[in-house]
């Protein structure tokens, strides 16, 4: 197994929300300590239900919010408190893709406008021929034509254009590439078609993916590993067979339980889980699931299950046995 | 066969249509804005060749020929064709230097206006919201007050002049453009690709100004251009006011206010500068209008 590019000990992210001329403002842990490491040419997939962080461990990633807890460090530099906005070269390493191909792109901007602008921005020292002779290129990498070169976003269906906002993140030459739902948003057909795509430039970059997604089917194609996420935290994680083959977190069971299959035949054993997901401004003490856990014990209602295991780690004072 | 299949290949290498053509498409199907259109450009015109256009100079007497009335009506005179006023200049000669002043005035005024309340509503939009509430509160005040009256108060202060006219109006129209231009910095600074833009090394200046801004132009424009009318009538108001342009200037509400006491024995000298403020009023707020149904994307019919 080849050297961590970027480990994260302990991430957290919390917001102070509301807070009138009244009130005393309240604290959102968005992101409660999630610790893992990306290695080149391997995938990370972050999966959850909505709400539990997965954006904000994105956007902190990616240095676009400093983290409030915790340590995250880049090739063994540790990005600086004040997000690392100070430091150039750390940002220009990690990129990032997002969910909706419709609002990442600058409407005013054409297609090869956009992918100049970032070695505008941090490579002053390419001249502005090799600067646009990249960016064909790069057009070309991503599957796209070069008369599309002078086109506006509009006129672009979402694929095509997910295509160019992974251009973009990939101008910069970086070595982590932050996906947050790259395909959700787009229709099967063209999911699988990007999907291909990305398999494609992580193999010839060695790039090392943040794969963030609440689709399973889409994360098993994909991953090599599996974080998942509840609450801010993440409660299992491992090599993607294992944990898909034995979850050990009754989060997880349910989580896979609830993948449809396509097959009538299928014996539907799905876990329902009561209740909503709580309120990440009022997480429940002890491990976050037990209001919402079958298996749960007054022990869980007191402190936070520790880490378990060594590659397939788990958060979980009952886990499954099997 | 052959000729059909070549005439769609044809269409579809064909260049997909321009933002400005798009906007043209649109604006076209409003007539009244098309013709609000064109009375605004043939009074540009005739503003820019005033005096090339008009027969005399607009400060010429005619001391022989006072209150004569236009040609159409009893003991009107070819010499002028919209009569002369109390003093003997040609009314038409003034009407059409009067035009100078007036787009002169929604000229400066909206460019200051629109300056410095896009400025002022991009950093509002960006800053914290201690900052933000003190600037909004502010342009609150500001707009509190009746525009007109708070205008004549400013001329009070800093004296009767055209130009201090012209500061006074601008500093009342620009809280419009703050609010809005705010309105549109917020609801934009949150979309990914500004997300991005930062991502990819963008300073906060440049995300201000280069990424976000263009993004809300749309409204911006058309709130200039109706503020360009709202101008035009203020300046005239203040004008008639004595608070505006001094006389002998042909301002249109100058001379309205000159002409005051004549209103009964010669209706000439009255409507006339009256009809002018009606008529460039009405072509630039039919045009606003087509403007923002052609930008507005939430009023654009698809």
């Amino acid at each position: 197994m080849s050297e961590a590019i970027l480990t994260a000990e302990a991430l957290q992210r919390h917001y102070e929300v509301g807070g009138g001329m009244f009130s005393s403002p309240a604290t959102v842990r968005a992101l409660d300590g999630a610790s893992f490491a990306l290695t080149p040419g391997k995938t990370l997939a972050v999966v959850g239900e909505s709400g539990c962080g997965k954006s904000t461990l994105a956007r902190v990633v990616t240095m676009i919010e400093p983290p409030s807890g915790g340590t995250l460090a880049i090739e063994g530099r540790e990005v600086g408190p004040g997000g690392a906005a100070s430091d150039r070269d750390l940002r220009a390493m990690v990129q990032i893709v997002f969910q909706d191909p419709y609002g990442s792109l600058n409407p005013r901007q054409t297609i090869g406008q956009t992918l100049m602008e970032p070695l505008k921005l941090n490579r002053p020292e390419v001249s502005a021929e090799e600067r646009e002779r990249r960016a064909r290129d790069m057009l070309r990498m991503v599957g796209l034509r070069d008369e599309h070169f002078d086109r506006y976003p509009h006129m672009f269906s979402g694929g095509q254009r997910q295509r160019v906002a992974v251009g973009r993140a990939l101008m910069l030459e970086p070595k982590i590439l932050v996906l947050d739902e790259p395909v959700s948003a787009l229709d099967l057909s063209i999911q699988s078609q990007v999907l291909n795509l990305l398999i494609d430039l992580q193999e010839k970059f060695q790039l090392a993916y943040l794969f963030i997604s609440h689709d399973l089917s889409v994360v098993r194609h994909l991953a090599d590993e599996v974080m998942v996420m509840y609450l801010g935290r993440p409660v299992e994680m491992g090599p993607k067979d294992d944990v898909f083959a034995h979850p050990r977190h009754p989060y997880t069971r349910a989580l896979l339980s609830a993948t449809p299959v396509a097959d009538p035949r299928h014996e539907k054993n799905r876990i329902k889980l009561e209740g909503e997901l709580p309120s990440p401004m009022n997480v429940p003490p002890g491990c976050p699931f037990n209001p919402r856990c079958w298996r749960a014990s007054e022990t869980c209602r007191e402190s936070f299950p520790p880490y378990e295991g060594a590659r397939h780690r788990f958060a979980c004072y009952h886990p499954i046995e099997d | 066969m052959s000729d059909a299949s070549s005439a769609t290949a044809r269409t579809i290498a064909q260049a997909p249509p321009s933002p400005f053509r798009d906007f043209w498409n649109a604006f076209r199907e409003n007539r009244g804005a098309v013709a609000g259109l064109l009375v605004f450009l043939l009074f540009l015109l005739i503003a820019i060749f005033a005096p090339i256009i008009s027969p005399y100079p607009p400060d010429a007497q005619f001391r022989n020929s006072l209150l004569v009335p236009p040609v159409w009506a009893e003991g009107g005179e070819w010499q002028f064709p919209l009569g002369t006023d109390p003093l003997g200049r040609d009314m038409l000669s003034r009407l059409i230097h009067g035009a100078r002043f007036s787009f002169f005035i929604g000229l400066v005024v909206v460019t200051v206006a629109t300056f410095f309340g896009v400025v002022i509503g991009v950093i509002a939009g960006f800053s914290p919201r201690w900052l933000d509430t003190i600037i909004m509160r502010i342009m609150d005040i500001v707009l509190s007050f009746p525009s007109l009256l708070m205008a004549l108060v400013l001329v009070a202060i800093l004296g009767p002049s055209l130009l201090n006219a012209m500061v006074a109006i601008a500093i009342v129209l620009q809280p419009h453009f703050v609010r809005l231009t705010r309105a549109a910095v917020i609801s934009e600074r949150t979309r990914d690709y500004v997300t991005a833009a930062r991502v990819a090394g963008a300073g906060k200046l440049r995300i201000m100004f280069r990424t976000v801004l263009p993004n809300c132009l749309a409204p911006i424009i058309v709130q200039a251009a109706l503020s360009f009318s709202t101008a035009i009538l203020d300046a005239a108001a203040l004008g008639f006011l004595g608070m505006g342009a001094q006389p002998p200037t042909p301002e249109w509400g100058t001379m309205l206010a000159e002409a005051r006491e004549f209103i009964l024995r010669a209706w000439w000298v009255v409507t006339f500068p009256g009809l002018c403020i009606l008529v460039t009023v009405l072509a630039i707020n039919l045009m606003g209008d087509g403007l923002r149904d052609a930008l507005d994307p939430k009023l654009k019919r698809s």
